[in-house]
Order: C-alpha cells, then sequence, then structure tokens
C-alpha cells in the first residue's frame, strides 16, 4: 500500500515538471518518466499485461514527441499567461476536486470490488475459451467485437496521420 | 480512498495544461497526461486486496484474483490513446509547417 502512494506522489511531481518547465524536451522527456512510473504502478496493481503494454505504447509515444519538438524553431515556451485565466481554471479545478471528493465516498473500498460479471469470466474462462490469461480470453473471446473496434479506430488514425503529412497533391501555400 | 484522490489530482494536472498553457505540445501532454489518470483510476478501482494477477495456475483459486473485466478495456484504451496521440501530433506538426509555430495565440489566420 504504502509504494502505491511513493509511485503515485512521484507521477504527480513528474506531471506539474512536464507542465511547468520551460523547455519543450525537458517537458517531454519528463512524460516519458510519468508513463514509465505508471507501467510500474500497474505491474504492482496486479496487471501485467497493462504493464508490457504500457511500456511499448509510452516509448512509441516519447518517439513521436521527440520528433516533433525537435530542430522545431526555439523550443522555449515565452508565458505570458493573465492572472485571470489561472485564477478562474484553479477555481474551477478546485471546485472539481470538491464534488469529487464527496462523491469518491459512493464507490466501493479500495481493494473491494464488485466483480458481478467478471466472477462469471473467472470461473467460465478456462472451460469456455480454454485460455489461461483470462484478461487475453476476455479480449479475444468475450469481447472480441471491442477489439474490432479498436482496430478499427487504429487505421482510421493511420490514415488520418497519412492524410495530414502527406506531401504529394497538396496545394501550393501562397 | 486517498489514493483514488491522487489519481484525480494527476486528472487535474492534465486539465490544468489543457486549459491553461499555450503551447501546442504542452496541450498534448496535458491530454496524455489526463489519459494516464483516467486508466490508472480504472485499474484502481480493479484491485482487490492481496488478490493475484488474472492468470490460472493450479494453486489459483477464483476468489482470489484482481477484475480482468477493467484490464481488458484499459488495454484496447492504452493502445487507442497512442492512435490519437499520433494524430494529434501530426495535425500539430502540420501547423508549424504552415504558421512556423506552436503558439495557439499566434495562429489566427485559421481559415481555409
Amino acid at each position: 500500500m504504502l509504494e502505491l502512494y511513493i509511485l503515485s506522489l512521484l507521477m504527480i511531481i513528474g506531471a506539474i515538471i512536464a507542465v511547468e518547465i520551460k523547455d519543450l524536451l525537458s517537458s517531454v522527456i519528463a512524460v516519458g518518466a510519468v508513463g514509465l512510473v505508471l507501467s510500474v504502478t500497474f505491474l504492482i496493481l496486479k496487471a501485467p499485461d497493462l504493464a508490457i503494454t504500457q511500456l511499448v505504447v509510452e516509448l512509441l509515444c516519447l518517439i513521436i514527441l521527440i520528433q516533433a519538438t525537435i530542430k522545431r524553431g526555439i523550443p522555449r515556451v515565452i508565458s505570458r499567461q493573465s492572472f485571470l485565466t489561472i485564477f478562474v481554471t484553479l477555481t474551477f479545478i478546485g471546485l472539481f476536486l470538491a464534488f469529487a471528493y464527496s462523491s469518491l465516498r459512493d464507490l466501493p473500498q479500495f481493494g473491494h470490488p464488485i466483480m458481478r460479471v467478471a466472477n462469471h469470466y473467472l470461473e467460465e474462462g478456462l472451460n469456455k475459451t480454454g485460455a489461461t490469461n483470462l484478461v487475453a480470453s476476455v479480449i479475444l473471446d468475450f469481447r472480441a467485437y471491442d477489439t474490432l473496434g479498436e482496430a478499427t479506430v487504429l487505421f482510421t488514425a493511420v490514415i488520418g496521420v497519412l492524410a495530414v503529412l502527406r506531401k504529394i497533391g497538396r496545394k501550393k501555400t501562397p | 480512498m486517498i489514493i483514488y484522490f491522487m489519481c484525480l489530482i494527476l486528472f487535474c494536472v492534465g486539465l490544468y495544461a489543457i486549459l491553461v498553457k499555450r503551447n501546442l505540445i504542452k496541450i498534448i501532454i496535458g491530454i496524455i497526461i489526463t489519459e494516464y489518470a483516467v486508466n490508472l483510476f480504472f485499474i484502481l478501482v480493479a484491485y482487490r486486496s492481496k488478490g493475484r494477477a488474472p492468470i490460472l495456475a493450479p494453486d489459483q483459486i477464483v476468489k482470489n484474483m484482481v477484475d480482468p473485466l477493467p484490464q481488458a478495456l484499459v488495454l484496447t484504451a492504452i493502445v487507442i490513446g497512442l492512435a490519437v496521440t499520433a494524430l494529434i501530433v501530426s495535425i500539430a506538426v502540420r501547423v508549424y509547417e504552415k504558421y512556423g509555430t506552436f503558439d495557439i495565440t499566434k495562429i489566427r489566420r485559421l481559415k481555409g
């Protein structure tokens, strides 16, 4: 339990550094650190599949962001935010946290999940699908249409990236 | 209960970056942090104290495993998050090519 607090505190500090630091490349590296700590947190919360996926996705995300930020002019942020904007934003975030804290009590206690559907999956998973990894059995058998939708979204995003970054067939800018 | 609240604070850091920052890369970083916080929240809700990973073994009993359903959904969400991030970054790079800056207050000619 203590290690969870330490890791989440580390994630919050890394996120604050990533948001507030002036240098863009350092900010991107701080986001990478947050993602790696999140991967370790998944491992402690007994989700090894998620830890592996998060590690790979984090590295790819870091590569994409570094490719976007490096060699693009002056990578420093000149911050001239008005005081009013920050004040209003912090007020709304404080309100959100207050409402969220009052509604968190209705959730099940930490460490005691409600597993009405999942108990069925856990008991019948081996007999119905033959997979010993129950996360894989949920993804690929019980909820395979979900994975089909994921693949659709993935290919749509790839087509979008190719269409936005294409070099040929683009109108010449005056 | 406190661990849920820390997860929400992480969410709020990302929300602050989205609302206040004026650099496009900082806004993208805010979106990524928000996404991490939501994924972490789902896995925290699914955790069972002293539970084991949902992988069957000879000495494993069903009452002792964490919830596999949110893990499966979050696995989908992580991969979709990567695709969405790639799309946003490519749009930001295109904006930089056209306007020469990442600052959203200087991108005024958003027509045509």
